[in-house]
């Protein structure tokens, strides 16, 4: 039978359109100018666990299609906005990832990234809590990774040995799970890697749900091995990488952005030797994006937000299909 | 038995885990912005019966179980087994004292109950969710105590002991909760 009916309500899409607005009002109010980067790129990103959808472009009369990929984020342009000039940026618009549509996932789906020149990760944080504030009236908390797990699991996920990953690995029954990373072990990338999925799953199952709760909190300083395009902490242990949860749904990725060219192409470079390791095909790294870094990224932190899934939450809605027109 | 990939768990599906049926309670796809794709699935072992909760790659798939539910009405007890049969077809089945366990408290003559197969074997029986019920032996209530606080244990035909109100009698018939094991109220005449 043809289901030929909008996922959402009419009047949730009046909602949807004003929510919207707001969020414009938001940060036109704060000189920050609104982009449309495109959705397709020749390029996407290295990340192990970002796979996104392709497509291909007859971009001359002759036979040879070109590859192109959805954007998974607006990032890559934005930076290469940024390190010509823009200055403070958003982006509201679609991005697409190829996961199997839940609750809380969409192949299509909407975005808010935005980036501030001269912000640290908390001047980052802090406005990213008076934007919650200013959607959804929640005053938010906030709380370092580390504090986290010593708070509800007892302890240090910055100070893991390779037996204490083996050791948690058997007390919460993760062995089946983390044996595809468990292969190559002797890589100190996979180790990282091995530790990274057992904190993440560890963190869905026993901390995101009481520390988030009714409530939004923010979590800071990640471990520097899930860094990604963050800088790191003074540390060295720790990146400048936040996240935002609300009543148990991740929100939002945000950091101090890494500026440094040969450090980002090292962490590429890293990724693909994973992605082969675990037999997923190579990415070929985006010059476009490194040139732009080469050039000069000015110094800024940038965040983006699962706006579908903050929508929802205003809405009080379960499910990420019933904010959107067509939900797949 | 077909194999079940993580994106074909939902609720209800059985499957098999450390080498015990079970049956599928939730399932949730977790993908974190930055991490491995996981499934995290709720779980009831259909022998032990204890829930917990699994975490899957995402792809990952496991084997089906052959478990599906059939209703039949129970018969008698030899002493070892519990017989039943199907109403339609009169082919009997006779569980044994693991796969009826606590329930068999709750077992009627007639009664349709739910028997749970696995492998054609009975593995589970789930009494109906109301049983009537002789108390075969109570105090005599107070007179005059009609709703009375606390009530007084009755033993039931079965064997089976309920909390009823004071102003039950031995011999009378009453309609019980299997699920709960709670008094309802006295059976209709």
């Amino acid at each position: 039978m043809s289901n030929w009916r909008p996922s959402a309500e009419i009047k949730t899409l009046r909602e949807r359109a004003a929510f919207f607005a707001s969020i414009r009002e938001f940060f036109s109010a704060r000189d920050v100018l609104e982009v449309d980067t495109p959705c397709l790129s020749y390029d996407s990103i290295t990340d192990v666990n970002i796979d996104p959808l392709t497509t291909s472009w007859q971009k001359t009369k002759s036979k040879n299609k070109y590859p192109l990929y959805l954007q998974t984020s607006p990032e890559f342009y934005m930076k290469r906005l940024l390190a010509a000039g823009s200055e403070d940026i958003f982006y509201l618009g679609k991005c697409f990832r190829n996961e199997p549509a839940s609750r809380q996932h969409q192949p299509e789906f909407t975005m808010l990234e935005w980036y501030r020149c001269d912000f640290d990760m908390q001047d980052l944080v802090d406005e990213v809590k008076q934007l919650i504030e200013h959607l959804l009236s929640m005053t938010v908390e906030q709380i370092t990774y580390q504090q986290a797990f010593i708070k509800y699991l007892q302890f240090d996920p910055l100070s893991l040995s390779d037996t204490d990953i083996s050791t948690l690995s058997d007390k919460y029954d993760l062995n089946v799970y983390l044996s595809n990373l468990s292969v190559h072990s002797s890589l100190p990338s996979m180790l990282n890697a091995r530790k990274d999925a057992l904190l993440d799953v560890l963190f869905s199952r026993f901390i995101e749900g009481p520390l988030s709760e009714n409530k939004a909190v923010i979590i800071t300083h990640y471990p520097a091995s899930q860094a990604s395009l963050a800088q790191l902490s003074e540390d060295q242990k720790t990146a400048e990488r936040f996240e935002l949860y609300i009543n148990n749904v991740e929100i939002a990725n945000g950091f101090t952005e890494l500026t440094d060219p040969a450090v980002q192409r090292t962490r590429f470079v890293q990724d693909n030797k994973i992605r082969s390791l675990l037999g997923k095909p190579k990415r070929e790294i985006d010059e476009n994006f490194i040139s732009a870094l080469e050039a000069g990224l000015p110094a800024c932190s940038g965040v983006a937000i699962g706006v579908d899934r903050l929508f929802m939450l205003n809405q009080g809605l379960s499910s990420i299909r019933q904010t959107m027109p067509f939900g797949f | 038995m077909a194999n079940f990939s993580t994106n074909e768990f939902k609720a209800g599906l059985k499957v098999m885990l450390d080498g015990e049926p079970c049956s599928i309670l939730e399932n949730e796809y977790v993908k974190p912005g930055k991490g491995q794709a996981f499934n995290r699935v709720r779980i009831r072992k259909l022998i032990s019966n204890k829930v917990l909760e699994k975490t899957f790659r995402s792809g990952d798939s496991v084997e089906g179980a052959d478990v599906m539910d059939t209703d039949l009405a129970y018969l008698y007890n030899d002493g070892e087994f519990w017989h039943f049969m199907d109403n339609d077809t009169f082919e009997q089945i006779a569980a044994d004292e693991k796969a009826v366990g606590e329930n068999a408290k709750w077992l009627v003559e007639n009664d349709v109950c739910t028997l749970t197969l696995w492998n054609g074997s009975p593995i589970s029986v789930t009494p109906p969710n109301f049983v009537e019920l002789e108390i075969t032996e109570t105090d005599p209530g107070l007179k005059g105590d009609t709703a009375g606080t606390g009530g007084k244990p009755a033993t039931l035909s079965t064997g089976a002991v309920v909390r009823v109100p004071l102003f039950v009698q031995q011999g009378e018939v009453v309609r019980v909760d299997t699920r709960s094991g709670e008094y309802v109220s006295r059976a209709q005449k």
